[in-house]
C-alpha cells in the first residue's frame, strides 16, 4: 500500500488531495493508496479576503469553512497539530501522540506571521495578515479623523506582494469618501528602489501615488518602531513619524520544519526544487505554496498551480513510470489580480520565463477579483479551474 | 572588483525567473537572515539587478563585492558587514 499524507488543508494541501483522489481513484477504492490530509484546524481560510474585513466590508466567518467538506470524501483528514517529521522511520508525530506513517510527504505548511518579532509590533502598528488583526485595523481605520499614515513592509519574504500598495490605494479612496483627505498625511515605504517590484506594475502605480497624494519613500526596510516618539525606524537607516502605522509583519515558515530538519533556521523555508518541487533532493518529499524556499509570490496562486506538478509526479511514483514533463514540471506560473482602486484592478501573470504584462487598470479586473473571491470554494480548492 | 573563491561564499540565492517578490527582495530576505560577515551572492536573470542591488546595498551600508556576468544570468556578491 502507498500511503500519501499531506500536511496543511490550505489551498495547496486541499487541491492537491482533490487531484490526486481524481487521478488515484481506482487504486483508493481498491485499498492500494491512501491519501490523508492533516490540519491543525479543520477550517479552511481564505486568507486573500482579510484584507476586504478591513477594507470592503468582508465578514471573517464568510472566509472559513470547514476543512472535510471542500476535501473528497476519500481523502481522510486528521485535525491536528504536527510536532515533527522522524524521515528514518517515514512517521508524522502529532502534537496529541498520534503517529501517522507515510510513503509520500507534502509539506503544505504555509507561513506564519510572528509580528513579536519586532518590539512594540503588536502594541503599535496594524496589520491585515488575519481576521482579528484586519478587525483592529478596520476599527482604527473608523475611529481615525486624520492624522499621518505610514504603510511599510517590516519582513522578507511576505504573503502577497502586492497586498501594502492595494491597501495604501484603498485607504486613500476610503480617506476621500469620508471628507478626511485633507486632514491626513500618506506615506508608502516600499523595501526597494521603486514603488513595486515589478517594473512595468511599478510605472503604472508611481503616477497614481503621486495623483493620490501618497509620498513614495523608496529603500525603506521598517526594522524598529519607537512607540515613544511615534517613529519607525528602516534598516537602510531613516525614520518617519506615524500617526497610524500599518505594517506587513515578518513571516516564517512552520516552526516543525526546523525542529525536523527539513527547512533551515531562521526563516523555517524548505529548500525546494524549482521544477520538481521535491524538498532537499528528496525524491518522497515535496513542498508548495509558502512554504517553499523558492523565489515567487507567497500566494495561493502558487500553491495552485503547483499542486498538478505534485499530484503528477506522485501519480507516476506510484503507477511506477516515467514523469510526463509537460505536466510535472513547475515552470513558476503565478497570477493574481491587483487593485489600483476606485473600483479598478488589473492582472499579474508571469512564469521563470516570461515577465508579466499587465493590462491598463479596469473595472473588469476589480469586478474578476471581487467574483474569484466569491465563487473561490466550488472552484479553486476542488480542482475545478 | 574580482571573481570570488566559492568556498568564500556563505549562502546563494537562486531568484532567476523571479519578477514577484524579484531578486533584490530576496536579497534583503538573504540579509535579514545572516549574521554580518556573511557573504551573499544572488542570481539574477533580472538585468535591472545589475543596477538596483548595489543601489540598495550602498543605501543599506553593506559591501558591494563582485557583479559577475554567468551563463544567462548575473551573480551579484555582497557582504553582510553590519
Amino acid at each position: 500500500m502507498d500511503k500519501i499524507l499531506i500536511l496543511g488543508g490550505g489551498v495547496g494541501g486541499t487541491l492537491t488531495a482533490n487531484l490526486l483522489m481524481k487521478r488515484l481513484r481506482r487504486r483508493v477504492k481498491s485499498g492500494d493508496v491512501t491519501i490523508t490530509v492533516v490540519d491543525q484546524s479543520g477550517e479552511h481560510v481564505y486568507q486573500p479576503g482579510f484584507m476586504y474585513i478591513a477594507m470592503g466590508g468582508e465578514r471573517a466567518a464568510k472566509l472559513q469553512r470547514p476543512e472535510r467538506g471542500l476535501l473528497d470524501p476519500r481523502v481522510s483528514l486528521v485535525v491536528g497539530e504536527v510536532a515533527s517529521v522522524d524521515e528514518t522511520a517515514r512517521m508524522v508525530h502529532l502534537a496529541d501522540g498520534e503517529r501517522i506513517a507515510y510513503d509520500y510527504l507534502v509539506l503544505a505548511t504555509g507561513s506564519r506571521i510572528v509580528p513579536g518579532e519586532i518590539d512594540h509590533f503588536t502594541t503599535e502598528a496594524y496589520h491585515f495578515y488575519s481576521a482579528e488583526a484586519a478587525t483592529r485595523l478596520r476599527s482604527a481605520l473608523d475611529a481615525f479623523d486624520g492624522g499621518r499614515i505610514v504603510i511599510g513592509v517590516a519582513g522578507m519574504p511576505y504573503k502577497c506582494p502586492p497586498a501594502p500598495l492595494e491597501v495604501a490605494f484603498l485607504i486613500e479612496a476610503e480617506l476621500r469618501d469620508r471628507g478626511l483627505r485633507d486632514r491626513t498625511e500618506m506615506h508608502f515605504c516600499s523595501p526597494i528602489g521603486r514603488a513595486f517590484t515589478i517594473e512595468s506594475v511599478s510605472e503604472m502605480a508611481t503616477p497614481i501615488l503621486a495623483d493620490k497624494g501618497i509620498e513614495l519613500h523608496t529603500f525603506f526596510n521598517v526594522e524598529t518602531i519607537d512607540p515613544d516618539r511615534k517613529a519607525v525606524q528602516s534598516l537602510e537607516g531613516e525614520e518617519l513619524g506615524y500617526d497610524l502605522l500599518i505594517l506587513v509583519p515578518p513571516h516564517k515558515g512552520a516552526r516543525f520544519l526546523i525542529d525536523s530538519g527539513l527547512a533551515p533556521a531562521p526563516g523555517g523555508w524548505l529548500p525546494t526544487d524549482r521544477a520538481t518541487l521535491q524538498v532537499g533532493g528528496r525524491p518522497n518529499v515535496f513542498a508548495l505554496g509558502d512554504a517553499t524556499d523558492l523565489p515567487l509570490s507567497k500566494a495561493g496562486s502558487t500553491a495552485h498551480f503547483e499542486a498538478p506538478v505534485i499530484t503528477e509526479r506522485l501519480v507516476a511514483a506510484i503507477e511506477g513510470r516515467q514523469v510526463d514533463h509537460r505536466k510535472g514540471d513547475y515552470l513558476g506560473k503565478v497570477m493574481c489580480f491587483f487593485e489600483i482602486g476606485d473600483g479598478k484592478g488589473t492582472l499579474l501573470q508571469f512564469d521563470y520565463e516570461h515577465p508579466p504584462k499587465p493590462p491598463k487598470p479596469n473595472q473588469l479586473w476589480h469586478l474578476g477579483k471581487i467574483v474569484f473571491n466569491k465563487t473561490y470554494w466550488h472552484t479553486v480548492p476542488k480542482g475545478r479551474v | 572588483m574580482t571573481e570570488l573563491a566559492t568556498e568564500q561564499l556563505t549562502r546563494t540565492i537562486d531568484a532567476r525567473g523571479s519578477f514577484c517578490p524579484g531578486p533584490l527582495m530576496e536579497l534583503i530576505r538573504g540579509i535579514r537572515e545572516s549574521a554580518a560577515g556573511t557573504i551573499l551572492a544572488v542570481w539574477s536573470t533580472d538585468s535591472g539587478s545589475r543596477i538596483d542591488i548595489p543601489k540598495w546595498v550602498e543605501k543599506a551600508g553593506h559591501r558591494l563585492v563582485a557583479i559577475n556576468t554567468r551563463e544567462g544570468y548575473d551573480e551579484i556578491v555582497v557582504e553582510k558587514t553590519h
